[in-house]
Parts: C-alpha cells; sequence; structure tokens
C-alpha cells in the first residue's frame, strides 16, 4: 500500500536556507548542502528545495549549486524557483532534481505545464498553489512568491492545472505559512476532491497532530513542512511515528543484511 | 565493474552514476551506441512517454546495438521506470494507434494505463509503496524482505505475458508487476537510485549477481 509522504521543504536564498512567516518576516537557518546530507542520511521520504533568489529576481536557476545539492540525494528531489521554460527544465533533470515545480510561469503561460508534461512526463510536474483565503470556501492564487494577486480561484486553478498535465499539487496557504497553527484543512480538502491527482498539503504545520489532520481530514496524499522541522525538535522520523500510531501507513527505514 | 547507463536523452541520470560509484562501479554514461561494447552491465533509465523513448531509442539507433549487447555478448541489462516498461512488446502510452508502439521486446507483454486495470486510487501513483516477492527467490531482490518500501513515479504498468517474469508485485488499488526478470533482463518499475539504502541494496544485488544464467 502506498505510504504517506512527509516532505521537508527547504527554502533557499542567495547562500542559505531561510524560512519566514506568511512569506514574509525571513529567518536565517543555515547552510543548504549539510541540510540535505543529514535529512537524506536520515532517509526522509522526499526533499523540495525552493530557491527565492531566482524567483525574485527572474535569474536562471543555479544549476551549479542545484547539481552539487544533488549529488548527495539518493531521495527525490523536486526544484522550484524560476523556473520559466522547458530548456531550463531539462537543465534542471541533468543537474540532479528529479521534478520541477512550476508556479508563477504557470499563470503567464499555462501551456508549459503541459509542455513539460509531453516532453519529460507528468511525474515531473508539481503544480504548486499558492494562496490566500478571500471568502468563507473561497481561495484566491498569488505569484511571484505570494506578492501578487492573480484574481484566480484556487480550486479552478488546480482542475486547470490537473487538465494540463500536472503530475501533482503543492497547495500552500500563505496565512497559515510559519504559523504553527494547523494546515488549512477545508483549502486541502476542497483541492483534494477537485482533483485526482495526489496532492501535498503546505503551510501552518505545528505539531505531528496537524499532519495527522490534514491526511485523515482533508485528504492529503503528503505533507509538506518547514519550521517545525528548522525551528523545534519535531523530526520527520517523529511525524512518522505519530502518523503511524494514527493508522496511516508510513515507509519503513530499510536495514541492510550483511553481504553474503 | 564498468556499467553503461544508456543516455538517450532523458532526465536525470546523475543519481543512478552516483549510486553505482559509491558501490564501487565504474559508471559512465554511453551517449552513443558504440558504447556499449564491452559494458560488463547495462541500465536502460527513462522518463516521460513509451512512445517517446522509443522514438529517441530509434533515432539515436540504439534499438539494434542494445539487442546485441544483452543477447550476443550476454550483458545483464536493468530497465528502470519507464525504462523496464521499454522491455516490453507494446506499450499505449502516446501511442498513435490502439494497438500500441512498438518496444524493446525482451520480455513478452504489454504496458497500459493502471486505470485500464481499475486503478481508482489517485495517479501518477506517487511515493513510497512496499514490494511484494513473487514466485522464486530472484538474486535482484537478495537481502531484500517482503514488504520493503521503494520510491514509484508512474501512470503505466507493464503486463507481462509470462506471470513467472513477475518478480515482485505492489498494490496501488490493484495489483501491479513491480519487479519482472526474463533471464538476465531485469526491471524494476521503482527508482533504486532514488530508494535511498534499499535501493542501494537492489542495484549492488545487480552488479554482483546479475550474472548471466
Amino acid at each position: 500500500m502506498l505510504t504517506t509522504r512527509i516532505i521537508p521543504t527547504l527554502l533557499w536564498k542567495e547562500f542559505g536556507l531561510i524560512k519566514g512567516a506568511g512569506f514574509d518576516s525571513w529567518r536565517r537557518v543555515g547552510p543548504v548542502l549539510p541540510a540535505i546530507r543529514v535529512y537524506n542520511q536520515r532517509e526522509v521520504d522526499e526533499l523540495i528545495l525552493l530557491d527565492i533568489t531566482a524567483q525574485e529576481t527572474g535569474d536562471d536557476p543555479d544549476y551549479e549549486s542545484i547539481a552539487e545539492y544533488g549529488q548527495d540525494c539518493f531521495v527525490p528531489l523536486t526544484y522550484g524557483g524560476g523556473v520559466r521554460n522547458i530548456e531550463q527544465v531539462k537543465r534542471l533533470l541533468r543537474a540532479g532534481a528529479d521534478k520541477v515545480s512550476v508556479n508563477t510561469a504557470a499563470y503567464e503561460s499555462p501551456s508549459l505545464v503541459t509542455r513539460i508534461a509531453q516532453r519529460h512526463g507528468s511525474q515531473c510536474v508539481v503544480a504548486s498553489i499558492d494562496v490566500r483565503q478571500t471568502a468563507p470556501a473561497q481561495w484566491t492564487c498569488f505569484s511571484h512568491a505570494g506578492s501578487r494577486d492573480t484574481g484566480r480561484d484556487a480550486i479552478a486553478w488546480a482542475r486547470e492545472l490537473e487538465d494540463r498535465g500536472a503530475g501533482e499539487i503543492l497547495i500552500t496557504s500563505i496565512e497559515r505559512d510559519g504559523t504553527f497553527e494547523g494546515y488549512d484543512l477545508p483549502l486541502v480538502s476542497a483541492v483534494a476532491d477537485a482533483v485526482t491527482i495526489p496532492v501535498i498539503a503546505s503551510g501552518g504545520a505545528g505539531n505531528y497532530q496537524h499532519m495527522v489532520d490534514v491526511i485523515m481530514q482533508a485528504g492529503a496524499s503528503a505533507v509538506a513542512a518547514a519550521s517545525i522541522f528548522h525551528f523545534t525538535e519535531l523530526t520527520p522520523a517523529g511525524a512518522k511515528q505519530a502518523l503511524e500510531a494514527a493508522g496511516i501507513p508510513v515507509r519503513k527505514p530499510f536495514v541492510d543484511a550483511p553481504a553474503t | 565493474m564498468r556499467v553503461a547507463v544508456i543516455d538517450y536523452g532523458t532526465g536525470n541520470l546523475g543519481s543512478m552514476l552516483r549510486a553505482l560509484e559509491e558501490l564501487g562501479a565504474q559508471p559512465f554514461l554511453a551517449t552513443t551506441p558504440a558504447q556499449l561494447a564491452g559494458a560488463a552491465r547495462l541500465i536502460l533509465p527513462g522518463v516521460g512517454s513509451f512512445s517517446d523513448c522509443m522514438a529517441a531509442l530509434t533515432e539515436g539507433g540504439w534499438i539494434a546495438p542494445l539487442h546485441r549487447s544483452v543477447e550476443e555478448d550476454r550483458a545483464p541489462l536493468l530497465g528502470v521506470c519507464v525504462g523496464m516498461q521499454l522491455l516490453a512488446d507494446r506499450g499505449t502510452e502516446g501511442a498513435n494507434t490502439a494497438d500500441g508502439t512498438e518496444g524493446l521486446g525482451f520480455i513478452p507483454g504489454r504496458v497500459e494505463h493502471l486505470r485500464q486495470h481499475g486503478c481508482s486510487a489517485r495517479l501518477p501513483h506517487v511515493g513510497w509503496n512496499a514490494i511484494h516477492p513473487a514466485g522464486a527467490a530472484d538474486p535482484l531482490l537478495a537481502g531484500i524482505p517482503e514488504g520493503t518500501n521503494f520510491y514509484f513515479v508512474h501512470s503505466y504498468a507493464m503486463h507481462p505475458d509470462h506471470p513467472e517474469d513477475v518478480i515482485a508485485t505492489a498494490m496501488h488499488d490493484v495489483p501491479f508487476a513491480a519487479a519482472v526478470r526474463r533471464g538476465h533482463v531485469w526491471g524494476t518499475q521503482f527508482h533504486p537510485e532514488k530508494s535511498s539504502r534499499a535501493g542501494f541494496r537492489l542495484l549492488r544485488n545487480f552488479l554482483e549477481r546479475g550474472a548471466p544464467c
């Protein structure tokens, strides 16, 4: 049976990892490479690396650094930040990314999602949606790292991204980001009901129960979290134990038998 | 041991090379078919659609040299993900005809969408799932217990004509072939190079025990 993934999100700006709240108030976390090595050693299920600089400046992704980070990553690595064209995707995959996350560019050119899916497969495209709540049971999509209102309805946009070939949806509540108050359950539930592809919940995790809730109550296929892993003593391994205790299947660590 | 990782323009090959290096092999990217000669092991990766991959293999002139390496030079071959699917006779993904696109034909069978086989769970099937060894013990799975989790990401699955070619299954609402083998040709639907320690063990088995029979 498919297990539920717990995915640390690494936000990378200039020379190191950062984390904020509400897509603002950034705090420095530390260097990127040791974090990736530690997560890899601890056999996390998957990693998401988002480059805020490339996103803000419109520069090309920093392929050299990504190649360095990907070298020691033997679990799936998703890269996001400033991805605007199919050539960049090819270079990112060459550099060691397994999937790319597309956000802002998808609003400007929705066919980008289709082109990536056709060339590299749907499994390669993680469509990322950042939203704010605008009314009860209504959420609006924001582009440019949460700074610009696109006017698009989040649920309709999630459906369109699926139709265009996205393999997964990463749904982030800007308001919950970094608050430790828990995932936006109605939001995740509405998106999970609207699409048939896996949905990764993001924004707001403050304890293990929040993860259990968004999986059991809102139907998330995976949970992403950053602040709790950076700033508290909670760990992906601890989260797995909590999920398992709640009856959610999780990946068990593999213990290699001695060579025979 | 020289291991050719076949590079026909698809996806992230860096992780596979790094994993094989960690295991003490001498992996290299084979960018032309002539480089297959003399390789002790062959690895066929793949992402994207079955039809696109077959088109790229055909265009690059890989098909006859691959058969030669496997059938005449007796080089063990491991197909990974779409690379496993390509081992079949035919695949429907991205095909122009209902009958599908012709595959490499190392393992008799067809590749079809999981929905065609009654899967009603979310697709793509993305994440870590348990594999269940089937049939006689296979050297590729030595030391890998029943229920070990591997990383999958796919919507299509292979249906071998001969049930004995399936060496492990997995469940995603419906059972499907997680690993296959015919002679010295193996395939895994999951990604060993992205499956951390379990994947390393499987690749080590392929290097150490994947001898032609």
